[in-house]
Formats: C-alpha cells, structure tokens, sequence
C-alpha cells in the first residue's frame, strides 16, 4: 500500500506551495509583458527602487497591468473551481458552468444589469447572480425526469440552454444602439482589460471566501463521488451540501461573469489537467485548481495581449481555442 | 437489553403508492438477519428506512434502543454502514482511497486522517481478504472484486449495524460464498449485527439466524430458516412452482426451482 496515503497534510502543502510558486512566476511574467514593451529587468527595476524609476512605466505597471493580472488570476481560480465542483455535485466530468449554460444565464442577468444601468456592484452582480440561479435551476429541472446521472441528458440540455441564452444575448445586444455595444461585444467574448484595482480588490474580497467554504466541502464531495446513498450512510447530509455547493458555486461564477464577461473552458481544462496528475481527492483538487487555473488564465491573457499586433483579444477567445478541442477530446474517449 | 433494531408499525407511501404497511418487527444485536421476497416487495425500501435514507410515512423505526431521528447523520453513520446495491463511479479513486472514505463520520469537516484511520483502514482491507488489490483503481476491479472493496469500506466505518442490499448479484459464485463467509466473521468476530436483502434463498438458509419474508410490503413470515422456508410459504408469496427439501450439508431447507417441463400437463 502506498506509504504517500499516510501524510494528505504533507501532499496538500507541497502541491499548495509549488503551485503558489508557479502562480507568483506567472504574475510576474504577466506583469512584465506589455504593449509598452518592457520586460522583467523593467520590471524589477520598477519593483526594487520605486521613487527613480520610469513613472510612466510605474503608472502602466500599477494601474493597468497589477490590476489586470490580479483579476485574471482571480477570475481563472474562481472558474476552475466551479468546474471541479460542478464535476463532482454532478457526477460528471464534462461538466462546467460555461457548458452547462449557467455562465451564458449570468451574463443575460449581467447585461440587463447594465441596459438598467445598474452600478457594477452589487447591482449587476446580483442580477446576473439571479439569472444564473434561473439557468441552474432549468437544466437540473430538465434533466432531472431522466436522472441527473445521465451524462447526455445534462449535457444535451446545458447545450439547449446555452443556445437560448446566446439568442436572448444577441437580442439584448442588437436592441442596444449606443455606444456601449463595442463594449458589451467585447465583454462578452471574455475580457480582463476593464479591470481596476478597487473592482479587483472588491472581487477578491468577495471570491475568496467562497474557496474558504467550498474547501471545508473538500472531503463532502469525495464522498458525493461514491453516490447519494452511501455518501449519506457515511454521514453526509447530501441536501445542505447539494445547496451550500451550488449557491456559492452560482455566486462565484456570476461575480466573475458581471466583471469580465464569458470566459469558458477553464473549468474543464483546469480540473482535468490536475486529476491528471494528482487522481481524485477533492483535498488536493481544490487548492490545484484555484493556484493553477490562477495561472492558467494569468498566461491565457498574456496571450491574448501579445499575439495580435495592434490591441488585443478577448482572453476568452484563447480559453474556447485550448478548451473546446480539449473538451472534444474528453467527450470522444469517455463515450468510446 | 435494548434491541438492535425495532420497527414498530411501519408504514411507507411514495408518490400515492403504499410500498411497506404496518412492519412490526425486532432484529436483535450481533443477529445475521436476511430479507427476502419477491421483486416489488419493498425490500430496498425497507433497508432505506433502516438506514435513515427515507422517513417513515407513520410508524417509528428504533436504533440501539434510540429513535433514528435523534440521530444525526454522522453519528447516525458511526453505528451503521450500508452497502447499496449499486454504486456509480466514474472517477478513479484507488480500494485504499475508498476504504479510507469509511474513516470519514470520525473525522472533523475537512476530513483529514490521522495515522489511526490509516491503520483501520488497513485492517479492513485485510480483514476483508483484498490487500492485493489496495493500490488498484476502483474503476478498472472486476464486478465482484469492486463489490469487496466497498465491503471494506463499510468494515471500516466500524458499524454496529451492517447493512447490505443484495450484495451478492451477478457476482460468480466464489465470490458470492467469500462475502456470505466474511459477514459470518465480522458477525461472529466482531459481533456486528448484518442485515442484507437478498434473493438468493439457499444461501439465506445456510446463513441467517433469522429470514425476513416480506410480500406486497407486508411482513409474510418471520423466523428461522425451518420455519419460513417451507413449500407452503414459499409458493404463496412468489407464486411458482418449488422443490424445498433438506440440505444435505445440514438442517436447513434446500429450494429448487422446478421448470415448467417438469410439471404434469396442467397449465402453469
């Protein structure tokens, strides 16, 4: 038997710290990269002797690249996790709120928040957190008559849902004649670039306790995985998790909608990536995803800044060109 | 003395349906208790209610002398394991990582194990005759070898009151008498009380200490192997032809099913 089963404690903190250690590179990385061009000597120029430096760079730096960076590593975190947790209360692997039609349903709440002119906090987060909710409870009510179970089922219907949402979408956008509907477009396919520091502070404040509770359900979904029924017979109370999980899951996903619009696939190709390497114990799954999707998204956005020549792309359109093959890939092999 | 369990006047309704009326019956501590009868019964169900998965509609059910609603689902898990008939699993966890999820209704929130659980945890898989497989994904065991695994995960819960809904299906024949024979021993060896549903009626006679016969959610006959399988019972509640004789191993009924070829021209 294996001797690692003995010490989860020493396993949580070795993948915690080295993901945190490739999260901080990450942050660095992006912090250093630019439009303005400037590179990591810059960088830590600008970091170790603050007042001489460059004030230009400094402004770049602080105002636009810390913020932004910082929401990309919040917003990946935020999304991985909802996947993995989707994943696990549905017993399905190919599950993530942007499938399932859930982020499309927070960003119809998002952008009749801002047709109403609602301030981003906490008028357009709760709208879009309300519509959100209304997806959740759409599909699981489709797919409940032919058993949650089933993964075509829930599939079939988060794709059905999706599709409707993307028209209400498209109808909100086209009724729109002023000069926000660049700005909702773009939002729309998933963008980091509206981000400020106080947003992103404010977020954080409210994402990350939201990880405090979903970890304290760490060990709960383990046993979720096992089945309603046995996970019951070992003492969970399946209906108070099922709730907490996918309220807080909800809130989560539509906090990240209402600041940066639709970003998909990171919680598939997160979760996935760290099953991969460390199996299934939700113990060491949650910390993963929340550092690494952190990561993930903060290296997406480089991405998304770099490769055009002149501005940028939505950093959500770097997540569906990984995520959607990816998800292709998982759906052709788990359904030989 | 205080019961192990005691239905008193149980009844259970789904959806309009009435599935169980009025059971009323006592399984005693350290009791090898097997139930069975037709499909339809409400056998599953009753082993639900056992378990606290379902509410009684009216009626109470009594654990260890306590009703089962003064329990709480933990400590309500840390007398009684169950052991469903089905169990899902996509994600591949390993027999030592599932054996170890017994642990879990001892353990704080975030479920960390402490040295103790990994210890119990070996000892279950031992106890259960699976060491070899520890290491192996749960999802790539064989039918039977799973159904060991999760065996041992319910040992490892260290119940009071073990709970199996026909753990014996479609398994081959060495292991069906492998489990008969571990429940045996956790009864005799740890004096744990077994309840399983079955359908197997032979291996229910060479192992209960008492059977169940339950029809139409009814309690049909109650008691020792001699006294519940008899031809007369039998073929009331199931309602088809059957040979019952001595096993020749010991004094308990034998039930052979009879093929309709076998039977004198009246139409069946």
């Amino acid at each position: 038997m294996r001797a690692t089963e003995s010490n989860i404690i020493k396993r949580l903190i070795k993948v915690t710290g080295v993901l945190l250690v490739v999260l901080v590179l990450a942050l660095l990385i992006g912090l250093s990269i630019g439009s303005s061009g400037s590179s990591l000597t810059a960088l830590w120029n600008g970091l170790s002797r603050s007042e001489s430096s460059d004030s230009v760079l400094m402004t770049i730096l602080w105002k636009i690249r810390l913020p932004r960076v910082l929401l990309a590593a919040l917003v990946g975190g935020a999304l991985s996790l909802g996947g993995l947790v989707f994943q696990a209360l549905l017993r399905n692997p190919l599950a993530e709120p942007y499938i399932l039609g859930i982020s499309g349903g927070s960003a119809i709440g998002a952008i009749v928040g801002i047709l109403l002119g609602f301030s981003q906090f906490p008028g357009i987060t709760l709208t879009s957190f309300g519509a959100s909710l209304a997806t959740l409870i759409l599909i699981l009510g489709i797919s409940a008559g032919q058993s949650i179970l089933r993964k075509n089922a829930l599939l079939l219907s988060g794709v059905m849902v999706n599709a409707f949402c993307s028209a209400v979408i498209m109808f909100l956008v086209s009724m729109t004649q002023d000069t926000r509907l660049h700005n909702i477009i773009f939002w729309l396919m998933g963008d980091l670039s509206l981000g400020n520091l106080q947003h992103t502070i404010i977020l954080a404040l409210f994402l990350i306790p939201c990880f405090v509770v979903i970890f304290m359900y760490a060990n709960t979904m383990n046993l979720m995985l096992m089945g309603k029924d046995m996970a019951q017979s070992m003492g969970v109370n399946i209906r108070r998790a099922n709730l907490v999980l996918l309220l807080v899951t909800s809130l989560m996903v539509s906090a990240c909608v209402s600041q940066c619009g639709l970003i998909g696939f990171v919680g598939l190709v997160i979760p996935h990536l760290f099953r991969l390497f460390l199996g299934p114990d939700h113990r060491l799954l949650l910390p993963a995803c929340i550092l690494g999707g952190g990561a993930y998204m903060v290296l997406c956005d480089l991405l998304a800044r770099a490769i055009p020549q002149q501005g940028e792309l939505p950093a959500g359109v770097i997540t569906a060109l990984i995520g959607a093959p990816l998800f292709i890939y998982l759906l052709k092999r788990s359904n030989p | 003395m205080t019961s192990g369990i005691e239905l008193q006047n149980v009844d259970y309704a789904y959806a309009r349906t009435q599935v169980l009326r009025g059971l009323s019956f006592m399984i005693e501590p350290a009791d090898f208790f097997i139930i069975i009868g037709p499909n339809g019964s409400g056998k599953t169900t009753l082993m639900r209610l056992i378990c606290g998965l379902e509410k009684p509609s009216s009626g109470r059910v009594t654990i260890l002398g306590r009703s089962i609603q003064s329990f709480n689902r933990k400590r309500l898990a840390q007398k009684i394991a169950f052991v469903p008939q089905s169990t899902p699993l996509d994600f591949p966890f390993t027999v030592f990582d599932v054996v170890l999820m017994g642990r879990s209704p001892y353990q704080g929130m975030l479920g960390m194990e402490n040295k103790t659980d990994v210890e119990k945890a070996r000892q279950a898989i031992a106890f259960t005759g699976i060491t070899g497989l520890a290491d192996r994904k749960i999802s790539q065991l064989s039918g039977g070898e799973r159904q060991l695994a999760f065996i041992a995960r319910a040992i490892c819960q260290e119940p009071t009151l073990l709970l199996l809904d026909e753990p014996t299906a479609s398994l081959d024949l060495a292991h069906q008498i492998h489990i008969m024979d571990l429940m045996e021993k956790l009864q005799s060896e740890k004096n744990t009380t077994i309840v399983m549903v079955s359908h197997d009626v032979n291996l229910a006679a060479m192992y209960a200490s008492r059977l169940l016969l339950l029809n139409k959610g009814e309690v049909a006959f109650i008691g020792s192997a001699e006294d519940v399988l008899t031809y007369q019972n039998l073929e009331a509640s199931y309602g088809c032809p059957l040979l019952v004789d001595q096993n020749p191993m010991g004094a308990v009924p034998r039930v052979t099913l009879v093929p309709g070829k076998y039977i004198p021209k009246k139409k069946t």
